[in-house]
């Protein structure tokens, strides 16, 4: 029985060298299967290329007239060649970053509600939930913010620019705050309002990343924190934050990244500006995504490829965000040094 | 309020022969005490709140939510911090502010969800409104007339479209990220998540720019069909890829052990397996793609009447028309609006209950049927077993190994 066990030991005894492991030949078979799916592969990576490269194409006409002002100038009137995308794209961050700083405190607090402190049994539903948040789609959202939401943070948003209007984001330059007459129409349309929808749109994004990589710390030190006579809070602040801090900036650069290219929300509330408008809560703003989805079909050859050209710093823009995104998230401490 | 009460034990003398009754601690919860200090902490937030109202010149509902929940936050920790010390006191606050999050999200969820299907409804209830298109209905036409018919057609074909060149494409990729291991493989799986986040726009400026401009077709179905692929495809393949990665490597081995070429384990073992999770990722891609406005923006056109044929002429899918509905500014056509986007949202919720339902089934879940023919497979086997076993060599009855590979013990699991 043990004879059997032992195949390669050699009767004499003497050579003691390992075997050497020859990769096997594959098949026809499988060279045909792995050629089909290195096809499709093939095919999916070409159809990405293609979007920066046609986007491209398209956008060397006007780059070439614009060069490096496309950079700077902040306005859009590209048939008397005068366009550049710096208030465009400084607008389009500022939603994103309302959207974001809006979303960071409660998908902090919900994805930790979810790992940390939900009972098992609606742990489940929770997350679907969540994902079921994500899925809704957003022209639902767009609606929502038009026809609930704007009218009712008008309230809000004059309380803001009245006492925190010596911070220079909540001033407004026009405000009629005192005035009763006031029906505060220099609020609505507003990069504040559209912030707040599209946080609803990235919470989820934020939310699932960071409940992944929070319900990940490890076991042992968890019951470690405990053993040291932590609170449960005391165990969330010294072992799953820090574990999850990977997952807390990838989530976020991810929602940064989602926020920049809404679109539809963006139409139905903002009224287009083109220079940066750091004043949130006061009506106009823009954003690279309303631009194209505005203009393009009116607009002439010329200016279409300087939409393309907008259109390509948006792409560069959400793909360098995307992929440190998806590095910081894969370096972040995945459970490998932990002894769980 | 994770204080944990526990039983005292030093008076008992040592030398008892019968145990000290052991009282089971709770350690999970909300005890009698900690309900009481949220409670009390509620009430009185909401009376410091209403009592601001009266006394200053507080107003609007916003500002007294803001005074009652800051209210009841600290007064909760002063109720804590009467019986515990600093870390349950912080402990408990935390969990509040936690607990409040999510109920501020899940709020806002079940708010945007109402609000749309309570504005939705008096459009719904019309029957024409689900076979009718747009052409006779003008701004003032009540909602007996007119409906979302051509948006319904148009976005059956969009969709069927896109879900047609992206499943196969997609999933087959997804094998692709299964089979190979090594650098091509993990750059294009950070290319397809890094393209799950292509905004929707620019998969329509995309097809703008090649298909129509270049390429000279016109707006249509099929164009849209297209730019939806575009922004589905990475959704596609990421998400099959998550389900083949949950596939046990032993499956795999064992097929491979038993001399299966590659190509064979994959498609016999490895994608039954995990049917219900690409089934899953599959139709999530449909609902992102279904509810999708921005990519069809660009490239399909807009219609108000059906449009059967996707290869010519405008269309318009049930997102773009609520759009245009909303733009348009007319009370019939807003509450047309709320009706387009509240059926979209029910088909969007039906498909996610199913996908939830159906990815709840573990891998190598079997429907009713499937379970049938499997048991009737095993059962063919035991019959041929027996009939084996009896002329065997040994003659007493079936060996579990003969060593030729025939035996009926054989079958994978997996393998169906």
């Amino acid at each position: 029985m043990t004879a059997t066990m032992v195949p390669s030991a050699p009767a004499d005894g003497g050579d003691r060298r390992p075997r050497r492991l020859v990769r096997a030949v594959p098949g026809a078979g499988d060279r045909l299967f792995l050629g089909l799916n290195r096809t499709s592969a093939l095919v999916v990576l070409l159809v990405f290329t293609c979007i920066g490269l046609f986007l491209g194409i398209r956008a060397f006409s006007a780059v070439k007239v614009a060069k490096f002002s496309f950079l700077t100038t902040s306005a859009w009137e590209p048939d008397i060649h005068h366009f550049g995308i710096a208030g465009i794209m400084a607008d389009t961050l500022f939603i994103a970053l309302v959207a974001v700083i809006i979303a960071i405190p409660i998908s902090f607090g919900l994805s930790l509600y979810i790992s940390e402190i939900a009972p098992q049994r609606i742990k489940k539903t929770l997350v679907s939930l969540v994902d079921l948040m994500a899925a809704i789609p957003s022209i639902v959202y767009g609606l929502w913010a038009f026809y609930f939401l704007q009218g009712r943070t008008i309230g809000i948003a004059r309380w803001m620019s009245v006492w925190l209007g010596w911070i220079p984001i909540f001033h407004v330059s026009d405000s009629q705050a005192g005035n009763p007459t006031d029906l505060g129409h220099e609020f609505t349309a507003s990069t504040f309002v559209c912030g707040i929808a599209v946080s609803l749109m990235v919470i989820p994004i934020l939310t699932s990343v960071m409940r992944e990589s929070y319900s990940q710390a490890p076991l042992g030190e968890r019951e470690g924190a405990y053993a040291l006579g932590a609170t449960r809070w005391g165990m969330i602040r010294s072992v799953v934050i820090p574990f999850g801090r990977g997952g807390f900036i990838g989530g976020t650069m991810l929602g940064l990244g989602r926020a920049l290219g809404e679109t539809i929300v963006v139409i139905l509330i903002i009224s287009p500006v083109f220079t940066a408008n750091i004043h949130i809560l006061q009506t106009g703003g823009n954003s690279i995504s309303y631009l194209i989805a505005n203009l393009v079909p009116d607009s002439s050859p010329f200016g279409v490829s300087a939409l393309m050209a907008a259109g390509l710093a948006l792409f560069g823009l959400t793909l360098i965000i995307n992929f440190g995104a998806s590095a910081v998230v894969a370096r972040s401490r995945s459970g490998a040094e932990s002894d769980g | 309020m994770a204080v944990i009460d526990y039983p005292d034990t030093r008076e008992q003398p040592t030398d008892t022969v019968t145990p000290p009754v052991q009282v089971r601690r709770k350690i999970g919860g909300l005890q009698r005490g900690s309900l009481f200090n949220l409670g009390g902490a509620a009430a009185a937030g909401l009376c410091t709140s209403a009592l601001l109202q009266r006394l200053t010149a507080l107003s609007g509902p916003v500002g007294f939510v803001v005074v009652a929940y800051v209210a009841f936050v600290v007064i909760y920790g002063v109720l804590v911090s009467l019986t515990d010390d600093a870390p349950v006191v912080r402990d408990a606050v935390m969990t509040v502010l936690m607990a409040s999050c999510a109920a501020l999200a899940f709020a806002a969820l079940g708010l945007v969800v109402f609000f749309t299907l309570a504005r939705g409804w008096a459009a719904l209830r019309h029957v024409n409104f689900y076979t009718q298109d747009m052409s006779r209905a003008g701004p003032l036409a009540p909602l007996s007339v007119g409906g979302m018919g051509a948006a319904l057609v148009g976005t059956i074909w969009m969709v069927g479209i896109a879900v047609a060149l992206t499943v196969p494409l997609g999933l087959i990729a997804a094998i692709y990220l299964d089979v190979t291991r090594g650098r091509p493989a993990r750059f294009f799986r950070t290319v397809v998540e890094a393209m799950t986040a292509l905004p929707g726009i620019l998969a329509g400026l995309f097809i703008y720019a090649s298909w129509i401009l270049i390429f000279g077709f016109g707006r249509s179905g099929l164009a849209a069909a297209l730019a939806l692929s575009v922004m589905m495809l990475p959704y596609v393949i990421r998400g099959a890829d998550l389900a083949l990665r949950l596939v046990p490597a032993n499956l795999r081995e064992a097929s491979a052990a038993l001399g299966a070429p590659g190509w064979r384990g994959e498609m016999q073992v490895v994608i039954p397996t995990a049917r219900s999770g690409l089934a899953t990722a599959v139709i999530l891609a449909i609902a992102r793609a279904i509810g999708e406005a921005s990519p069809v923006l660009l490239t399909a056109g807009f219609t108000n009447y059906i449009n059967g044929n996707p290869l010519s002429g405008p269309m318009v899918s049930l997102p773009l028309e609520t759009l245009k509905l909303v733009q348009a500014g007319v009370p019939a056509y807003t509450s047309r609006a709320f009706g387009c986007a509240s059926f979209l949202l029910v088909v969007i919720i039906i498909l996610f209950s199913v996908a939830r339902k159906i990815g709840g089934w573990g891998p190598g879940h079997l429907s009713p049927r499937a379970q049938k023919r499997v048991l009737q497979a095993s059962a063919r086997d035991v019959t041929r077993y027996a009939g084996r076993g009896s002329v065997g060599p040994s003659g007493r009855g079936p060996a579990p190994d003969r060593g030729d590979g025939t035996g009926g013990g054989y079958r994978l699991a997996g393998n169906r």
